[in-house]
């Protein structure tokens, strides 16, 4: 870990084009603080990564609305309609991949993979364009790595060190997201002195910077 | 009794003592309730818990597939989303029961897209469809009177030849190599209204009463 940082260095990183990582699960688990920061800029044209549309007041979903994002990669978008409406008007590309996909293509990046073999979505629409592999009889579907400028990392208890362990169902996309970008920045709910050793889900190396919790 | 609360009592009866299940969104959830308490069955959410409880009154930092504030039982546990979907591709989830827009005689479902109309997006249901043991389809039999088991499904699947039971307020259909089987028809019912409202060729050679039904 680098450093404790403050909203206004956070923006710094920011730049129009850029491809992020938002962690969380139908906004459960979403940075919220730093995606509220980024709509504190004019910063556009983002790629987003992230399990879902989230809702129209929270988590990627707040993006969205404001007409940010350019490309949103993401496995279910039903729960914000903005996401629909911009799709058809044309203002927004948004693929869809099979959840236990995308996630795999997450982590391959963060583990050095080239990808990963899947049978999710073999005869369907998923399989458009993509190469299959037969392995010991059994066709796979090859998806390919997914790696981001950066990832936004929410849900979690940080320590000193940046060590991470996440609150209940808050862990879902956010360590695996933690591996697969350049820059690995966590908004924690709380910030602690450590945390056990036995109950770290995030190791400190994962981790660039932490947004501060002013109490 | 509604038809609903009909179709999530039988489906209950599918589960064994033991079983690992998924439940989706809609009638699926339902059938939570009506779960024997003499069975141990462990109820898997795919944004990461083993041993989901009932929704909570309160606002919590747990949610369940559905982002609904929820509990989870003693013994239960917090996963991140590759290990559950690693849980769930990987053979270890018993029992996943689904909606769907149309089932097919094939045992193929559509569920994730009606194209031009509405793209909620597949989420976690083409994993689930792959790799559980047992796929269990929960729906009305019609949609407004329009047939929704065809002899092949229309819109872009969800999955092929992975359904293993249908189950509506009318019928309950086993999915078998030679096609459709209409094992059990609701006493509302009889086996000329199940035929009427099913575009899909039965094959009819022992019906009994849909059971868990009071007369």
């Amino acid at each position: 870990m680098k450093a404790f940082i403050k909203k206004a260095e956070f923006k710094q990183f920011l730049k129009d084009g850029i491809t992020i990582m938002i962690g969380g699960f139908l906004s459960n688990g979403a940075p919220e603080r730093l995606i509220d920061a980024i709509l504190e800029t004019d910063v556009k044209d983002l790629t987003i990564i992230c399990n879902d549309g989230g809702f129209e007041t929270s988590g990627s979903g707040k993006l969205i609305v404001a007409g940010r994002v350019k490309h949103l990669i993401a496995s279910h978008i039903g729960t914000n309609p903005t996401v629909g409406t911009l799709m058809q008007e044309g203002k927004m590309k948004v693929t869809l991949v099979p959840q236990g996909t995308l996630v795999e293509q997450i982590r391959a990046d963060g583990a050095g993979l080239g990808g990963v073999l899947t049978p999710t979505g073999l005869s369907t629409m998923v399989e458009t364009g993509k190469q299959i592999i037969e392995v010991k009889g059994i066709r796979y579907l090859l998806e390919e790595p997914l790696h981001a400028d950066m990832a936004l990392i929410g849900g979690a208890v940080a320590d000193q060190y940046g060590n991470l362990r996440y609150i209940k169902s808050m862990r879902n996309f956010n360590p695996i997201m933690a591996t697969a970008a350049d820059i690995v920045i966590v908004d924690p709910r709380e910030i602690v002195d450590t945390i056990d050793p036995e109950q770290v889900i995030t190791s400190y190396p994962l981790i660039d910077y932490i947004l501060e919790v002013e109490n | 009794m509604e038809d609903k609360f009909t179709i999530a009592k039988r489906i209950a009866l599918e589960l064994k003592n033991g079983d690992l299940v998924n439940l989706g969104i809609g009638i699926p959830t339902i059938v939570a309730d009506y779960i024997d308490p003499e069975k141990r069955i462990t109820l898997q959410c795919e944004n990461g818990i083993i041993g989901v409880g009932p929704v909570s009154e309160t606002i919590s930092d747990l949610v369940n597939a559905g982002g609904i504030s929820s509990t989870i039982h003693p013994g239960g546990s917090f996963i991140d989303s590759a290990v559950s979907f690693g849980l769930i591709r990987g053979g270890h989830v018993d029992v996943t029961v689904l909606g769907a827009l149309e089932v097919d005689e094939e045992g193929s479902l559509a569920s994730w897209i009606v194209p031009g109309k509405r793209v909620p997006g597949m989420g976690g249901a083409m994993d689930l469809v792959t790799g559980s043991k047992k796929v269990i389809i929960a729906m009305s039999h019609t949609n407004k009177g329009q047939p929704k088991i065809l002899h092949k499904c229309r819109l872009p699947l969800t999955g092929y030849r992975k359904v293993g039971l249908i189950v509506t307020e009318m019928a309950v259909i086993e999915v078998k190599s030679d096609g459709l089987h209409l094992v059990e028809v609701h006493p509302a019912y009889s086996i000329e209204d199940v035929v009427k409202a099913t575009e899909a060729t039965l094959i009819i050679d022992h019906v009994n009463v849909m059971k868990g039904v009071e007369s």
